[in-house]
């Protein structure tokens, strides 16, 4: 567990942003998630926790549909999550996403992975997109990476570049699916910084992780999820001090010891 | 006390440790090598000498034949009497071989035009040249190639495709072959790997039923079934049939070649494009077909390579490329039976081009190389 310094303080916002209601999801027999209702407001920050298996990340992937769920609804900002391919194209515009494994382009350089988005779907020229992957570069302290391709950096640089990359596409929403559970020990701290900056600014977060201290000093709500489902969802003082469920008591006993 | 005797025990190995920085005599140099490769076992010496054996009764009398004994500019006659190779056969006939039945006083045009396409293949090695220009140029050199083998303007005599023949006919159906196969071939995997199903099952039967048969029953249907579907009076240039039948063959090849290369994309790949919200071309053309491509280089320049020999089956359908041409001078009464000469000689032309594309593929994957 690690220890991410104070708490973030900041003021929510009404209105949602993400609205999913009812909704199921099937892997073939496998019924992945039940019933899931959970409305995010703008700027609030939401840590799922669960064990493995339990269908959190499952959850978050539906947001961008890199899963299709098949019952129930989700809008994001205002728009259905359907079959049409435009919509699908328009949610991922504004919803940044963030995997355990990086997932950056090897094939191109640290800046020009973060310029390709704004180029090709925002329509930004070239030299203003690479202007902004600078910013944001220097924002997660990896300027002087740039030009270098990213088999040459360690973990925890990339993930501090992937993050990076979602943050030029200016997302409304960023989605952290296990980002630190590929992380040697050391590099999960820098990588967790830079998420509480992000968490500073008021970006909505919805984020995947064990990192329980993490959980504490930045989420607003914390959701835990077991076969399929939300078991238990609260603030992070009460849901740490005062678990309701048993399932709950019982991951919080095996992951806090 | 104590202390004492370690300090010194200390100082034997600082002093042992230094005396072993050297190895011994016997592992280094020219006799350590061959100790430790050729002669490290009995089994081992015996194969060595054997092999030794087997070189020195092959190479010097082949250095004997090939250049010790050899004519290089005689007549025929003189070769005849003479004991080693006769490459004088080159020098006499290499104008036939080269370029075939094409009028021996315009042959300075297809010589023309190959030196403008080994001119424009080599200023292309240099990725920094790939620019727009460089299309443009391609472009013009094509043209320009065209109309200096055709003829028919500016005062060229027109001469007839059905007399194209030697260098210039086996380079045309390589390098136009394998430009426009290499296209067909990442579109066929795509279609293959397609959602639609329409699109999939076409592109699979096309691989499938292209991969079941070989080029030689494509070149024969290309030049006898094909011309019978075509109402009476229209014909097809019988290349440009033989070309087609060289394109869609090796297309298929290559399809199979990249699809390897697409399933060897992580799923993390779509997905970080796609959830940037790339689309589906974009995704494919800026982040998946570079990687996935750049993969398999190795075995389509492999691929690439047996396209470029297979050409010289165009010989069964009586076009003149650079093989039948050899033949052809070899039944010339005056210089039959040196035939190794001459086969050396074609084998070098298909060599040479072939360690072009080998050697800029390795080249290729050098610069391309990002460590990951």
């Amino acid at each position: 567990m690690n220890d991410t310094g104070t708490a973030v303080e900041n003021q929510l916002s009404e209105d949602a942003i993400i609205e999913i209601t009812g909704m199921h999801k099937w892997f073939g027999e496998f019924h992945v998630l039940q019933d899931i209702n959970l409305t995010v407001k703008k700027k609030e920050r939401i840590v799922i926790c669960g064990p493995s298996g339990s269908g959190k990340s499952t959850l978050i992937r539906c947001i961008n549909r890199l899963e299709e769920h098949q019952r129930g609804s989700i809008v994001v900002d205002g728009i259905e999550l359907s079959n049409d391919i435009k919509n699908i194209e328009k949610v991922r515009t504004e919803v940044g996403m963030v995997f355990q494994h990086f997932n950056l382009f090897p094939h191109l350089t640290i800046v020009e992975n973060l310029a390709l988005g704004p180029i090709w779907v925002r329509k930004v020229p070239k030299k203003e997109a690479e202007e902004t992957a600078m910013y944001y570069l220097e924002k997660v302290q990896i300027a002087e990476q740039a030009q270098k391709f990213p088999g040459q950096l360690s973990g925890g640089q990339q993930q501090r570049v992937a993050i990076a990359r979602s943050l030029c596409m200016a997302p409304k929403v960023m989605l952290f699916d296990e980002p630190t559970s590929a992380l040697d020990p050391e590099m999960i701290k820098e990588v967790l910084d830079v998420m509480i900056d992000l968490a500073r600014e008021g970006m909505t977060m919805l984020v995947v992780t064990h990192e329980m201290g993490f959980a504490k000093s930045v989420a607003h709500r914390v959701l835990f999820m077991d076969y399929g489902q939300i078991v238990e969802q609260n603030t992070p003082n009460e849901f740490f001090d005062n678990p309701k469920h048993d399932r709950t008591k019982l991951f919080l006993s095996q992951i806090l010891n | 006390m104590l202390g004492h005797s370690i300090k010194s025990m200390d100082n034997t190995t600082t002093i042992d440790a230094k005396s072993s920085v050297k190895p011994p005599v016997s592992s280094v140099g020219v006799v350590g090598w061959a100790r430790a490769n050729l002669f490290n076992s009995w089994f081992n010496s015996i194969l060595t000498l054997l092999t030794l054996l087997l070189l020195w009764k092959v190479i010097p009398p082949f250095v004997n034949w090939a250049f010790i004994d050899s004519l290089w500019w005689s007549t025929s006659a003189e070769c005849k009497a003479a004991e080693g190779a006769c490459w004088s056969i080159i020098p006499a006939k290499y104008r036939y071989i080269l370029f075939g039945l094409y009028p021996y006083d315009s042959q300075w045009r297809p010589f023309l035009a190959i030196i403008i396409l080994i001119g424009l293949l080599f200023y292309s090695r240099n990725r920094a040249h790939w620019k727009k220009s460089l299309a443009y140029a391609w472009l013009v050199g094509l043209i320009l190639m065209g109309l200096l083998l055709r003829g028919g303007i500016l005062g060229l005599a027109s001469v007839e495709s059905t007399l194209w023949g030697g260098l210039p006919l086996t380079l045309l159906l390589s390098v136009f072959g394998l430009t426009a196969a290499y296209p067909l071939g990442v579109l066929l995997a795509l279609g293959r790997q397609s959602e639609m199903p329409a699109i999939k099952s076409i592109c699979i039967i096309y691989i499938e039923m292209i991969r079941g048969v070989p080029l030689i029953t494509l070149l024969f249907m290309s030049s006898i079934v094909f011309p019978l579907f075509l109402p009476e009076g229209v014909s097809i240039n019988a290349i440009l049939r033989a070309q087609v039948a060289i394109i869609m063959f090796t297309a298929a090849y290559i399809a199979e070649v990249v699809r390897g290369g697409l399933q060897g994309m992580s799923a993390g790949q779509f997905e970080a494009a796609e959830s940037l919200g790339l689309n589906y071309y974009q995704t494919m053309r800026l982040v998946i077909l570079p990687q996935a491509l750049k993969i398999v280089i190795p075995p389509t320049v492999s691929q690439l390579i047996s396209a470029l020999k297979d050409t010289s089956l165009v010989v069964i359908i009586a076009l003149y490329d650079l093989l039948k041409t050899t033949q052809t001078t070899l039944s010339d009464p005056d210089w039959m039976g040196f035939s190794s000469e001459a086969y050396i000689f074609v084998a070098l032309i298909y060599f040479a081009c072939c360690y072009f594309m080998s050697s800029y593929s390795r080249r290729l994957e050098e610069e391309l190389d990002t460590g990951l």
